[in-house]
């Protein structure tokens, strides 16, 4: 018995001095104890309300401290501004909108991940500099009850939408403040062209849109599912499915519908930030934003869609909701490019 | 007297160093940062630089002016009477004052008031009418009675009194008021956006556009200098004004609230139930949506995304305590130092410490960002939330004890020294008793406006511990009628708490006449 014992205290203690070893050689210059993740506001809190790096720190060794950093124009500016003290390992949240400005101040370090193969191509930086981890696409939603009551048919292309009847029943975000405004503004610009843009604008104008300064606004006091005038806003392909999930009495039928026509697609990134001590790391905790395990907790934790191909989507995305067939997009360039005239212009036209 | 000399400095040093290291040091940083490539650019920028600066000054100008109206007459009633319901009416008035912008917004809207430069307006004499009420009510409630008596006996008609003898007297508690609703509303943001739409930009609006839209830092920090010299501008107006005209005279220590009699009565009863009553319309917009379903409820539940909004909550309360901590000490030491040191040096301190209100919140947001790794790293800690508060509610602290502490008579204090008192003893047995009610009114001021802060908060990196605000806003970010729903009871309930507090506040006031 004694032997036994002994025996056993010795393999403990040759254990212990073994896990204490290789997690003594883990924490050598290219292992951190902690990676800090900074993201925009949304991103953030769900993240570490959720714990979906949780996974992540089980697998190395290595904890996630998320920081929130406001909208995601503020997060790319804060980068900026930190470029040579950085705040964070790795920055999640930049879209096309605001890529060309953090790509031009070379604040990322290019990083090829494992799973860079199960994304569409259309969505890949060849340069690597930046990793697409998901997508949204902003798209009008209608209201069912409404169309079903007043008889009208859901329009089905943006032109319809120049009817007065539509036009005054709609609402769209103002590009200069709102995220979804701006990717509905270049959807027309895509639609109609630079030459014919601006008279659809002005026709829409003519026709009493309504104009909200952000989407909270639009859609909790424009819409008339919650007490507005609209029976359409612009707003996320994901949305109805929210409503599904949301709802105050359980219901299979989303009250919202998503029109086709007019849906631009908005890309996030993620990226190892310049300044970091651990550029190993920062690329591993990148990958496992696109493995198939974290991808999958995407839709339902943060209402976009996984970039990952494989990653499976759940009922609630494939019952309620589509993912438009050719949706608008624009290069990070050409919206660097124009964006400034084409919100000027648009201005002009809305409230010159 | 030497020795004199060194308690005011080790005074004077808490609050200059707070100012100093946590606004302007970060603030000079992020404009110098700005400055250093400014260029200026085509002359159609310019054109709009003017319309904006203009719309700006003048919307500010005219919010104070309505806001100061609109609370006149309450502001009469809670000061010269006490009545049943006088100090659930001084509660509920605070609470527009803590609410998100954006809950607002969307009740105005669903009242369809909204895109217009009246909603803007009559958003701003919402949120700021409490302002007027608490700090005017504090002085007014406590003038010497025998001043009006005398009056009277002259043969003045009761206008007259109130002209004469009343208005010149409250005269620093007024232009107090109303600066710091300049400022609110100079720099006013959320409001202008959701209610009026982009048409209205103001010089808050187009910082924050030219800098995190638009990425042009240097603009951006120009049209901060354009905004700080504005406000400063008006603080040294106010300021001026208010070493020229504040008058010392012997406040009462208790308050001087009578019975209403005969038509009084009824027109105090008129005055706070129509300002209540006012003011109770877009509440009850909200109060009626949190009731239209179990909302209550999921407030306690975990929802897996956003969280527990019950620990918000106590967040916030928490985040509120430190803020509230701060800003008294470093409120009360710089209003000591404001009204017993004459001259520049008092004014200089007086503006600076006035100054962050009328700042923009990117500007310290940002400043934040690249100053606060020196000496220690506090950027994305958690002490930059209640710091960011505490800035904001110094000037509340100091604007609601100054106006009493000036009006201290200076032989008061004069008496206490001949008898042999050292300077602390003086302001512990002089100062501190007579300013006690006052500096209540600040702290409450300081804990509500840290329970209800959202702007300079959201461009601090930080971790993501939600305060009540910002999981009203987290909520509000996702479709869905649960989401919408819990947002607004956690709404009520932010305003239910704003209520309580300054009501237990209250109390706690009139418990200190009982000591007396």
């Amino acid at each position: 018995m004694r032997t036994t014992t002994k025996t056993f205290t010795l393999l403990f203690a040759l254990a212990i001095a073994t896990v204490a070893c290789s997690s003594g050689s883990l924490s050598d210059a290219e292992t951190p104890e902690t990676l800090n993740l900074i993201a925009h506001d949304s991103f953030a809190s769900a993240a570490a309300e959720t714990g979906a790096f949780d996974a992540f720190t089980e697998d190395t060794g290595i904890a996630v401290e998320i920081i929130a950093a406001g909208d995601a124009g503020t997060l790319v500016n804060q980068a900026v501004l930190t470029k040579d003290n950085p705040l964070a390992d790795v920055l999640f949240g930049v879209d096309d909108t605001f890529l060309s400005r953090a790509l031009d101040e070379g604040i990322f370090v290019p990083h090829e991940s494992r799973h860079i193969g199960d994304v569409d191509v259309d969505l890949v930086d060849p340069t690597n500099r930046v990793t697409p981890i998901d997508f949204g696409d902003v798209c009008i939603n209608y209201d069912k009850a409404w169309f079903a009551n007043t008889k009208l048919q859901v329009p089905s292309t943006l032109a319809d939408l120049r009817a007065h009847l539509y036009a005054m029943h709609f609402t769209v975000e103002h590009p200069a403040t709102s995220s979804p405004g701006l990717a509905f503004m270049f959807a027309t610009i895509d639609e109609f062209g630079e030459e014919g843009w601006l008279d659809y604008w002005a026709d829409l104008k003519t026709a009493e849109v309504n104009v909200a300064n952000d989407w909270d606004t639009a859609y909790y006091g424009n819409f008339v599912r919650y007490g507005g005038e609209s029976s359409m806003v612009v707003s996320y392909a994901s949305s109805p499915p929210a409503e599904v999930i949301f709802a105050t009495e359980p219901t299979d039928v989303a009250p919202t519908g998503v029109i086709e026509a007019g849906c631009y697609r908005q890309v996030e990134y993620a990226a190892v930030l310049a300044g970091t001590n651990y550029p190993g790391a920062a690329g591993e905790l990148v990958d496992y934003m696109l493995s198939i395990e974290f991808q999958e907790l995407v839709p339902l934790t943060w209402f976009v869609f996984p970039a990952n191909q494989k990653a499976a989507l759940p009922q609630e995305f494939l019952d309620h909701t589509i993912i438009p067939e050719d949706p608008a997009r624009f290069d990070a360039a050409y919206i660097a490019e124009n964006r400034d005239r084409w919100i000027d212009e648009w201005i002009e036209v809305m409230e010159g | 007297m030497k020795q004199i000399r060194w308690g005011w400095v080790a005074v004077a040093t808490v609050p200059t160093v707070f100012i100093g290291y946590f606004y302007a040091y970060p603030v000079a940083r992020i404009l110098a940062l700005g400055l250093s490539e400014l260029n200026f650019g085509a002359s159609g920028v310019q054109a709009r630089l003017f319309k904006v600066g203009w719309f700006t000054l003048w919307q500010a100008s005219m919010s104070t002016v309505l806001t100061l109206l609109a609370a006149a007459p309450l502001t009469w009633a809670v000061s010269t009477y006490e009545f049943r319901g006088r100090r659930l009416a001084t509660a509920l008035v605070t609470v527009p004052f803590v609410l998100p912008t954006v809950v607002v917004g969307t009740a105005f809207l669903a009242l369809g008031v909204g895109g217009s430069i009246w909603a803007i307006l009559a958003a701003h004499v919402f949120f700021n009418v409490a302002v007027v009420v608490r700090t005017v009510s504090t002085l007014w409630s406590r003038i010497d009675p025998s001043l009006q008596e005398a009056a009277h006996i002259l043969g003045a008609k009761e206008w007259q009194v109130f002209r004469r003898i009343t208005l010149p007297l409250l005269r620093p508690a007024i232009a107090a008021a109303s600066s710091i609703i300049f400022l609110f509303t100079f720099t006013s943001f959320g409001v202008v956006l959701v209610l009026g739409g982009f048409r209205f930009a103001t010089l808050e609006v187009e910082i924050y556009r030219q800098a995190v839209t638009l990425f042009d830092l240097p603009l951006a920090a120009a049209l901060a200098v354009v905004q700080l010299v504005g406000v400063s501008l008006a603080l040294y107006l106010y300021s001026t004004y208010q070493e020229r005209k504040t008058v010392s005279w012997t406040l009462q220590r208790g308050s001087n609230r009578r019975k209403p009699t005969g038509g009084a009565v009824w027109m105090v009863y008129a005055a706070t139930v129509l300002t209540v009553g006012l003011l109770a319309v877009p509440l009850m917009v909200l109060v009626s949506r949190s009731f239209n379903g179990a909302f209550y409820r999921a407030l306690l539940v975990t929802d897996p995304v956003v969280g527990t909004p019950a620990v918000a909550v106590r967040n916030s309360l928490l985040f509120a305590t430190v803020a509230m901590g701060l800003a008294m000490i470093v409120g009360l030491m710089a209003a000591a130092i404001i009204t017993r040191r004459k001259g520049q040096l008092s004014r200089w301190f007086d503006m600076v410490l006035m100054l962050p209100l009328g700042t923009s919140a990117v500007t310290i947001g940002f400043g934040f960002i690249v100053a606060l790794d020196w000496p220690f790293d506090l950027r994305a800690t958690l002490w930059l939330i209640p710091i960011a508060h505490a800035l904001v509610a110094v000037p509340f602290v100091v604007r609601s004890t100054v106006p009493t502490l000036r009006a201290i008579p200076e032989d008061l204090r004069g008496a206490a020294s001949t008898l042999g008192a050292r300077p602390w003893q003086v302001w512990r047995h002089v100062d501190l008793p007579i300013v006690s009610r006052a500096a209540l009114v600040g702290a409450a001021f300081a804990f509500v406006i840290s329970l209800g802060e959202f702007g300079a908060t959201s461009f601090i990196a930080r971790p993501t511990t939600p305060t009540i605000p910002t999981m009203i806003f987290r909520l509000l970010s996702r479709p869905g009628e649960t989401s919408f729903g819990t947002a607004m009871a956690l709404s009520v309930v932010l305003a239910a708490m704003t209520a309580g507090i300054v009501m237990w506040i209250d109390r706690a006031q009139a418990g200190d006449i009982g000591r007396f």
